[in-house]
């Protein structure tokens, strides 16, 4: 099955694809990370363009999780700017990042796991909600009204990551591909314009790899950016316009994915037998 | 179905206690349910901090107090000197001071939020702790605006205006009666309105998963902060109700005791359902008569009380109502037909809405 559906994904990739000369959506510059003593992030540089899909990949602890939260707002950079369609991100805190349009998922599954799974994208459309305190309390007709718009876009979202059959499921009783797909759908209900997927097919078999690829072909479509943390090499190959590779806090290549493939640098570091063994 | 049968069952319980006082003749038995719909009211306000944003208040007696005596004092009238500079406020209608003590406890909760929600969690419940004992030591200490604890006596009751009877005096049992029980059914709205809007998901996913809900932009203090007004005010509402219905008002109103009791009607009802502090509140709310009936000296209740509680909260951890709920569920799952794929057949309907 993701034999069959890597080589479609990779062709929208391809099609979709935006220019070099596409405008600059993030741009990171020189960013350090420190913990105590210990440096998770040196000197990072990097941009993502308009419409395109970046992965940032990397060996185990090579700083990725920790560069999301610092474009996200979850931890404070030591130096270094974050620039996200001209505005400067640093010291926002993370809900007002999303208000501009920069959501993430998180590495560890992370839902609302009281909540339906319904009920789980409508937190998620937050932002989309028009409703003032006084008028819920009140309850004018303009709040309900509201309640059902958001309802019909919490349906399409669900129809567009295939959960709607579980809808009205708890969260807690989803399996765990169904959790990840959950988590993409809260971050899409944010309207995003730039999406970070921090390992998002991690746990996931092969299957559900497959369509999670065909999701992120269908979230492009729509005009989405993405930054994509991943393991999958597969995966990464398939979906990526271009990869940035991060070693020991520090980005040691740069480029689209077959300068990649074959950049001694990346092989020496990270991808070496692990993508061999992913090839052959 | 189950929205009929639950719209069914409003309708039953509101009827019954609309018709209440026309066939129940003992008046102390109105008291006690006067009383008993006072602390719900309250424990439904705590229940919007405590059930649906997670946070604790060991202090929301203050809210309570803080509404009766603002709407005692703003009814009676006072005359304070600050710095030897008299300021005097003459008596103003009591519907206008239950405004004034609702906006005040109000703006309390705003303060308390503000000033704790920075740092939450056990610096919430410190605060919160804090401030009602401050509240009590103002109310004990502040003699000339207060009294002390010779309490504020002879508070006016409510005149309310109908169209078409005119002035009725919220006087005696009755009236009080269905004045608690028209407050109890507006918070229980309100409630009911806010959780189930953008406001309510905010503070649900608060509590939830707070790093998630900033993740889509829920902003934590503005959600935090909203809980707290609507909660102190609602808690305000009921203090200025119970003032000028017991027309009496010490400082005793602020004691720790009536915030752990507003603590148990949530818990064991149920934090963060509805109904949870309407049961909780009715079983101890009305206890304490039933035990005082059967002669049970005052620190012996307490035990009974702390029995009962410890009993409900182990074998129904979450509470009476959601333990009451499963079990519909599970019955009402085993005697209907039997769906092979339930989630398949559960879906449609609501799918077109
Ligand atoms: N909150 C933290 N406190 C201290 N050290 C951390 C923290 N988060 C990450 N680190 C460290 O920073 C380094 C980079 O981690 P991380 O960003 O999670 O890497 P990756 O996501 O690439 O696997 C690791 O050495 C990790 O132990
Ligand atoms: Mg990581």
């Amino acid at each position: 099955m993701s034999a069959t559906l890597t080589p479609s994904s990779a062709a929208v990739a391809a099609t979709a694809a935006p220019g070099p000369d596409a405008a600059v959506a993030l741009a990171v510059t020189g960013l350090s990370i420190r913990f105590g003593g210990l440096t998770a992030v040196e000197d990072m540089t990097f941009e993502v363009r308009e419409g395109e899909v970046l992965s940032l990949i990397g060996p185990n602890g090579a700083g990725k999780t920790s560069a999301f939260n610092a474009i996200t707002g979850y931890i404070h950079a030591s130096s270094g700017s974050i620039v996200y369609r001209g505005a400067p991100l640093v010291g926002l805190k993370p809900n007002q990042i999303a208000e501009h349009g920069v959501v993430r998922t998180f590495q560890k599954t992370s839902v609302f796991n009281g909540l339906t799974v319904l009920d789980n994208v409508m937190v998620g459309l937050h932002r989309r909600a028009k409703q003032h305190p006084l008028a819920i309390m009140l309850g004018l007709p303009g709040v309900r009204r509201d309640e059902a718009r958001l309802r019909d876009l919490a349906w399409e979202i669900l129809d567009l990551v295939g959960l709607r059959a579980r809808a009205e499921e708890t969260a807690v009783s989803l399996s765990y591909g169904e959790l990840r797909l959950l988590e993409v759908a809260i971050a899409l209900a944010a309207e995003p314009t730039l999406l970070l997927l921090d390992e998002p097919v991690s746990g996931m078999n092969p299957a559900e790899t497959g369509a999670f690829m065909a999701l992120l072909a269908r979230i492009r479509t729509r005009g989405i950016t993405v930054l994509l943390v991943e393991h999958d090499m597969k995966m990464v190959m398939g979906v990526s316009d271009r990869i940035v590779c991060l070693n020991q806090g520090r980005i040691i290549a740069d480029g689209p994915p077959a300068a990649i493939q074959s950049d001694p640098q990346v092989i020496r570091a990270y991808l070496g037998e692990r993508y061999v063994r992913a090839r052959g | 179905m189950s929205r009929a049968v639950s719209l069914a069952s409003s309708v039953a319980w509101v009827g019954f206690l609309v018709t209440l006082p026309l066939w129940m003749d003992n008046l102390y038995f109105l008291h006690v349910l006067i009383i008993a719909g006072i602390f719900i009211v309250a424990a439904m306000s705590l229940n919007l901090l405590l059930g649906y944003t997670g946070q604790l208040s060991l202090g929301h007696v203050a809210f309570f107090g803080i509404g009766a005596y603002a709407s005692s004092l703003c009814s009676l009238g006072f005359e304070i000197h600050v710095l030897d500079v008299p300021i005097t406020l003459a008596p103003k209608p009591v519907w206008f001071s239950m405004l004034v003590a609702v906006t005040f406890a109000g703006l309390c909760g705003w303060f308390i939020g503000k000033i704790s929600f920075k740092v939450r969690g056990a610096y919430f419940v410190i605060v919160s702790v804090s401030f009602a004992e401050v509240t009590r030591l103002v109310a004990l200490n502040w003699l000339e605006l207060t009294q002390g604890p010779m309490a504020l006596n002879n508070i006016p009751f409510l005149k309310f205006w109908f169209p078409g009877i005119g002035d009725v005096d919220i006087l005696g049992k009755v009236p009080n009666y269905y004045l608690v029980l028209g407050v109890a059914i507006v918070t229980y709205v309100i409630i009911r309105r806010l959780v189930h809007s953008r406001a309510g998901r905010a503070m649900i996913a608060l509590r939830e998963n707070e790093p998630l809900a900033t993740s889509v932009g829920i902003d934590v203090t503005r959600f935090l902060v909203l809980a707290t007004v609507v909660s102190a005010a609602l808690a305000g509402l009921a203090g200025a109700v119970y003032a000028h219905y017991v027309r009496i008002v010490d400082p005793d109103v602020f004691l720790f005791i009536y915030t752990v009791t507003m603590v148990i009607m949530v818990i064991t009802g149920g934090k963060g359902t509805l109904a949870g502090p309407i049961v909780g509140g009715l079983i101890f709310g009305i206890l304490p008569e039933v035990l005082r009936g059967f002669e049970v000296k005052p620190e012996l209740q307490w035990i009974v009380y702390g029995v009962l509680m410890i009993l409900i909260v182990y074998f129904l951890p979450d509470g009476i109502v959601p333990a009451v709920r499963d079990a519909w569920k599970r019955w009402t799952g085993r005697t209907g037909a039997p769906p092979a794929e339930p989630t398949g057949t559960a879906v449609p309907a609501e799918a077109r809405p």
